[in-house]
């Protein structure tokens, strides 16, 4: 039945508030924490968070009464207490299919994290989680080629991979960047990575350090028979760069490139993907920018919804913290996260932070990569945490080796496979790490030496974003 | 003290992969790690190959592989009677994980020379 038009302002909850309303399995569904302004009930803050980030606008508008605004809203359907805080509450939100175009998660999140976070009404808004519905995944392009795929490629099995940052960060020449390279390939890691800030600049433009990165990786595995890569970063200025780079290092016959998919951005990051799907490449995801958005326990993003999006953009590694190293980043959280890059559901689980059963169907899982402040002692904590399907990057670790970066290397490799050999002999191996990593170095000078250089470092701040639960 | 006198020399090695940087297992810890396998429910593999091919992706079975084998002893047995066919040879276990498609683990148990 038609309706009339009836201009002003209504009430936000009037239409977008809804809690009998029971999801469907092909709505998306979104957990918001909100923190409304002094005096606003809830229910009105969640209804504008409902309308904001769908079919609405602040005014009724009379061409609302041309399509069928009941079909396409969304509609907040339930409110929680946040425990332990009295201010803020959790907004359940679901929106119709429709509402999104298929695949593309930039629409999805020009949507949900678009004007609504500046509405006035708001004091803090943090988009906590994400449930996609199958429907909307099948219609995404995901990791290129997924972790199977990728243990197959670089013939690595039953034990996490292992990696390390080139440093300094910046200013080596591509020629003295490939020795470093070539060193800890060479002392037994399995890949090395540029630093996010390396793209082309004066000092090292990117073909220079391609050539011979490429001679580095070469060289290191036909001396240590073994297959090598190094993650050569294609982020760069515009689209077509970033395609020249990456049909540059196919060319040279190079495993895996990188992207930086945050700062490059989601529309230029499931291009990369679909490229390296059609090309047979590997691709590294590092996460720049991501502690803008995600940090703050009242606004912003959570990890756990940036790194749901990357499985669904596309990437075959993605930087998820390292729990006991320099970076932000809790335990139980880490782990929810990293079930959702993995596997292929995963639970509701609110100790892990996870608020909505998540089906992933088909769809191929991300390795977690740790790194950052990371060395040698942490290697029986990052294996139980992490497990094997990981890859650990140790930079400082790595160079940082009073023999240098190839010894440094081989002590990690000799650390890394005597807590996988212990954790498959059955013993507990963040208990007994000491008697571990001391007798692994009775048949490793390296790893004596790096034992005792890094024994006194640790990084042991407060998390700043903690689990909501009490 | 001079720079020369602590600072140790590198030097590359050749290895195979997991394992790869550990002294080679005794017996027991063999047993250890095949046992591993078994309790994840994957199937156990014998591969060989001429140290020439090592880098293939393929190397030869021994026999098939040991579907729904619990046995440790069985699998040792195996191990040890293809590294007495192929003296020469590297000869690796596998456990095949069914349901990843992909393998659980590997590694060479008796290098050839």
């Amino acid at each position: 039945m038609s309706k009339k038009y009836d201009a002003g302002v209504k009430e936000y909850r009037d239409t977008y508030w809804t809690p009998d309303y029971v999801p469907l399995d092909t709505d998306l569904l979104a957990c918001f924490k909100c923190t409304g302004q002094e005096g606003v009930p809830r229910e009105e803050v969640a209804a504008a968070v409902a309308a904001e980030s769908s079919t609405g606008t602040w005014s009724t508008v009379w061409s609302e009464l041309l399509t069928d605004l009941e079909f396409y809203k969304g509609r907040c359907y339930r409110i929680e207490d946040v425990p332990g805080d009295k201010e803020s509450f959790y907004a359940f939100i679901a929106y119709p299919l429709d509402l999104f175009e298929e695949g593309s998660i930039t629409n999805v999140l020009t949507s949900l994290v678009g004007n609504v976070f500046g509405f006035k009404a708001l004091r803090h808004l943090r988009l906590e989680d994400i449930r996609f519905p199958m429907a909307f995944i099948k219609t995404c392009g995901g990791p290129p080629n997924g972790i199977q795929v990728e243990r197959d490629r670089l013939n690595k099995y039953g034990r996490p991979l292992l990696g390390c940052t080139i440093k300094p960060k910046l200013g080596l020449s591509g020629k003295n960047y490939g020795r470093v390279v070539y060193e800890c390939l060479r002392g037994g890691l399995d890949l090395t990575k540029d630093d996010e800030n390396i793209n082309s600049q004066p000092f090292q433009r990117w073909r220079e350090r391609f050539e011979f990165v490429a001679e580095a990786v070469k060289l290191a595995q036909q001396e240590t028979g073994e297959v090598k890569g190094h993650y050569l970063n294609c982020t760069a200025t515009t689209p077509e760069e970033m395609y020249e780079r990456a049909e540059f290092a196919k060319e040279l016959d190079m495993p895996i490139i990188m992207h930086d998919y945050i700062t490059g951005g989601f529309t230029a990051n499931t291009g990369l993907a679909n490229w390296c799907r059609k090309n047979g490449m590997l691709l590294h995801i590092h996460r720049a920018m991501h502690a803008v958005i995600d940090r703050h326990p009242k606004h912003g993003i959570h990890f756990r919804v940036l790194a749901k999006c990357l499985r669904l953009s596309g990437g075959d590694q993605l930087h998820t913290g390292t729990v006991v190293g320099k970076l932000e980043g809790d335990r139980q959280t880490t782990l929810g996260y990293i079930d959702n890059l993995r596997e292929s559901f995963v639970p509701e689980d609110r100790t892990r932070g996870n608020f909505f059963d998540q089906d992933w169907g088909s769809m191929p899982g991300v390795f977690a990569v740790a790194s950052g402040g990371i060395h040698v002692w942490h290697m029986p904590a990052l294996l139980a945490i992490f497990g094997d399907d990981s890859c650990l990057q140790f930079g400082g670790g790595t160079h940082g080796h009073p023999w240098g970066s190839a010894a440094g290397a081989a002590a990690n490799r000799v650390a890394l496979e005597a807590c996988v050999k212990a954790r498959n002999a059955g013993r507990e191996i963040e208990k007994e790490s000491r008697d571990i990593l001391m007798e692994a170095a009775k048949h490793s000078p390296e790893l004596a030496i790096a034992l005792e250089t890094w024994k006194e470092i640790k990084f042991e701040f407060d998390t700043v974003d903690k689990l909501d639960v009490q | 003290m001079p720079f020369q006198s602590t600072v140790g020399d590198y030097q590359t090695v050749a290895t195979l992969e997991t394992f790869g940087f550990l002294p080679p297992m005794t017996q027991d810890e063999i047993y250890d790690q095949i046992a591993y396998i078994i309790a994840q429910g994957w199937s156990p593999v014998i591969e060989h190959v001429h140290p020439s091919g090592s880098m293939q992706t393929y190397w030869s079975y021994w026999k098939l592989p040991f579907f729904g084998e619990k046995d440790l002893n069985v699998v040792v047995n195996e191990l040890e009677a293809c590294h007495r066919a192929y003296p020469d040879h590297h000869v690796r276990i596998v456990g095949y994980d069914a349901y990843t498609q992909s393998q659980g683990t590997c590694f060479v148990v008796f290098e050839g020379r």
